[in-house]
């Protein structure tokens, strides 16, 4: 799950972190009362979750509270590679002597959590590591010993030479992991980190993305889920206990397992067709889960034929079959439905879709060709 | 012989009581794997199925019932520190089932792991099996048959696909294993693989991959530089969209997206037959075998 700059900036002020001050508003005339507040000229920050938003126009200074009245006018309500601006942020025109990166991301690789730092922040660090490589460093850290100060140290050193401001970018760096583990990220950084002519380090910009899998047990992180920032069909999904990712095709999937949903979905591609969707019902096998997995791919207009690909594990295939039979009398299915199931209790699901007037297909191939074929027709 | 498991596994549950850890329990024992101990905290004493002691701990069940592997079918949250007891208890190998371990938890875990020279599988993994001799996990045993092919796969019904396919044209296997879709995990793709090269019972490999990270692209290194038998590979994810990544660090860290059609080049140029698709198994198989 993707936080908002001001979401995570608050949770590194929480952690100690030095940020500017300012604050989020979602109406031009609270951007207005925010820059009256904060009495300077000020910048005015689109919060979406997607890079790039001052190439966009998304990222905007103003003199005046009068001028970020207009710019944030501007801004919400704006499109930025889709996403819809809701809310910005305001924040002091920060007075810039330097810019670096810092960052800490868990790494497949090492298996561990790697800092990285480069004394080139502010810009595209993507671009930095691809032409010059060796202005970025990298330390993982030991996760039984957290990030040691001198490792701390040695990082800044790598970011500055005056030793007041190694000092407190050392402290930040250790802030931020603790920032890092406290709410179970996957991925923190502060790009970029400066350094004011006053001789202060600060925190201008920062993202974190958190780990999925620590959200149970995390419910405050949780709570900060901005679902406006998300397409509705794939937050109804996730409602349901369901994995989904629309795509532009008219084949929709219904699969058990990410694998074999991908799997499906290139074979689609692979006899000719494109499919709409990624949908992975999961390992259990509640029928109300196939029913919710019905509905949001029948509400996609695109779709002309539905496939379901099921191989029977933990999933019972006669649980998808009653499910298949309950959501086709709830919905009013103008496409039509092709089905293979295989796996546990295969042949329970067959007689169950046979009683209802459905037929069934044991073979994958078999079942993705008839289903692009369909499709084609009510295109 | 066959890899990780086989009549000497002695098998012990971890949330042998819950839902998911009695289900498995029952059919792993019907399908011939001795399970000699189940852990659930607070029922030591008690009987599962009428024929397996139930313990407090993991210790308990190696010192009385001799087990030397584990699968853990217990919640999420208590997985890391059910893989850290029964590596503490001597366990050699430790197989997680349980899916949405915080990664930052095997961060912890794997060094523990490291440390004390265990075995881990998974976690968020089918587990595996040696079919006709034993299986842990959650493969379903009656579409695995007996034979010379191994299988490991990140995937988990995928790799069951697979499984299928290879047993309708009669191809058995010597091992499945799944390693598990995470992005941190216990046992890779290249350990299973010098397992299979060294396992005098396995004549071939397929291996089952995905987008993201860049395993595959170094088990397809290893293969050209260490393996001997023929392998055949499949990516998952060829028209997968790109995901909207939030943050720069993941695509340095690994200087590279992971896309199915990278990985593909990469198995291609190590000498490794490519599937288009999972049906494609067999055929490239009999080509090379």
């Amino acid at each position: 799950m993707n936080l908002h700059e001001y979401q995570a900036r608050a949770l590194l002020a929480k952690h100690g972190v030095p940020v500017p001050d300012g604050d989020v508003a979602s109406t031009a005339s609270d951007v207005e009362k925010i820059a009256r507040k904060l009495g300077s000229g000020v910048v005015v920050k689109a919060q979406v979750h997607t890079g790039g938003r001052g190439k966009a126009g998304g990222v905007k200074l103003a003199d005046t509270p009068e001028e970020a009245r207009t710019v944030a006018d501007r801004i919400l309500g704006m499109s930025i590679k889709g996403l819809t601006v809701e809310k910005v942020l305001v924040a002091p025109a920060a007075e810039i002597a330097s810019e670096s990166y810092v960052g800490v991301i868990v790494d497949r690789e090492s298996q561990r959590a790697v800092f990285m730092v480069s004394p080139e922040g502010g810009v595209d660090i993507e671009e930095v590591a691809a032409k010059t490589p060796e202005k970025i460093f990298k330390l993982a850290v030991d996760p039984r010993d957290g990030l040691l100060p001198h490792e701390a140290m040695a990082l800044s050193f790598e970011l500055y030479d005056d030793v007041k401001l190694v000092r407190q970018a050392a402290t930040i760096l250790q802030q931020l992991y603790a920032t890092f583990v406290d709410v179970g990220a996957s991925l923190a950084e502060i790009n970029p980190l400066i350094t004011t002519p006053d001789g202060k380090v600060v925190a201008l910009d920062a993202k974190i993305a958190v780990d999925d899998n620590e959200l149970p047990m995390k419910p405050k992180i949780a709570a900060l889920r901005d679902a406006s920032a998300e397409a509705p069909s794939e937050v109804t999904a996730r409602n349901a206990g369901l994995t989904f990712i629309k795509l532009d095709g008219n084949v929709g999937c219904c699969v058990n397992g990410a694998g074999l949903a991908m799997a499906t979905m290139d074979l689609v591609k692979y006899y000719g067709g494109e499919p709409a969707n990624f949908l992975d019902i999961g390992g259990s096998s509640n029928p109300e889960k196939v029913v919710s997995a019905l509905a949001i791919i029948t509400a996609d207009p695109n779709v002309k034929s539905i496939l379901f690909n099921i191989f029977g594990g933990i999933t019972r295939c006669d649980d998808v079959a009653n499910g298949i039979v309950t959501a086709t009398k709830r919905l009013k299915l103008d496409v039509p439905l092709v089905i293979r199931l295989t796996g546990t209790n295969e042949r329970e699901a067959v007689q169950i879709l046979e009683g209802a007037g459905f037929s069934a297909l044991t073979d994958m191939d078999e079942a993705v060709k008839r289903a692009v074929q369909l499709a084609k027709e009510g295109a | 012989m066959s890899i990780f498991i086989d009549h000497d596994t002695r098998l012990v549950v971890q949330g042998i009581t819950g839902r998911d850890g009695s289900f498995h329990s029952k059919q792993m024992i019907e399908y011939g794997t001795k399970v000699v101990a189940g852990v659930t905290p607070g029922k030591g004493g008690q009987t599962f199925d009428e024929s397996v002691p139930i313990f407090n701990t993991v210790a308990e069940s190696v010192w009385e019932g001799g087990a030397n592997t584990a699968v853990i079918y217990v919640p999420a949250r208590f997985a890391a520190d059910a893989i850290f007891e029964a590596a503490d208890a001597g366990i050699d190998l430790i197989v997680c089932i349980s899916e949405g371990v915080p990664v930052l938890d095997m961060t912890r875990v794997i060094p523990y792991l490291v440390a004390r020279g265990t075995r881990l599988i998974g976690p968020n993994c089918p587990g595996l099996i040696s079919p006709g001799k034993s299986k842990v996990g959650i493969i379903p045993g009656n579409i695995c048959r007996r034979g010379r092919v191994g299988v490991v796969s990140r995937s988990g019904t995928l790799t069951y696909e697979i499984i299928h396919q290879l047993t309708a044209h009669r191809l058995g296997q010597s091992s499945c294993v799944g390693i598990g879709g995470d992005p941190i995990i216990g046992t890779n793709f290249i350990d299973c693989l010098a397992a299979f090269e060294d396992d005098p019972e396995t004549d071939a490999i397929a291996m089952i991959g995905e987008i993201g990270g860049t395993d595959e692209q170094k088990a397809a290194e290893y293969v050209a530089a260490h393996v001997s038998k023929p392998v055949v590979g499949f990516i998952a994810g060829q028209t997968a969209p790109p995901g909207r990544r939030m943050g720069h660090a993941g695509a340095i860290i690994s200087g590279s997206s992971g896309t199915a059609a990278e990985k593909m080049q990469a198995l291609s140029r190590a000498g490794i037959g490519v599937m288009k698709r999972p049906a494609d198994v067999v055929p490239l198989l009999k080509e090379v075998m």
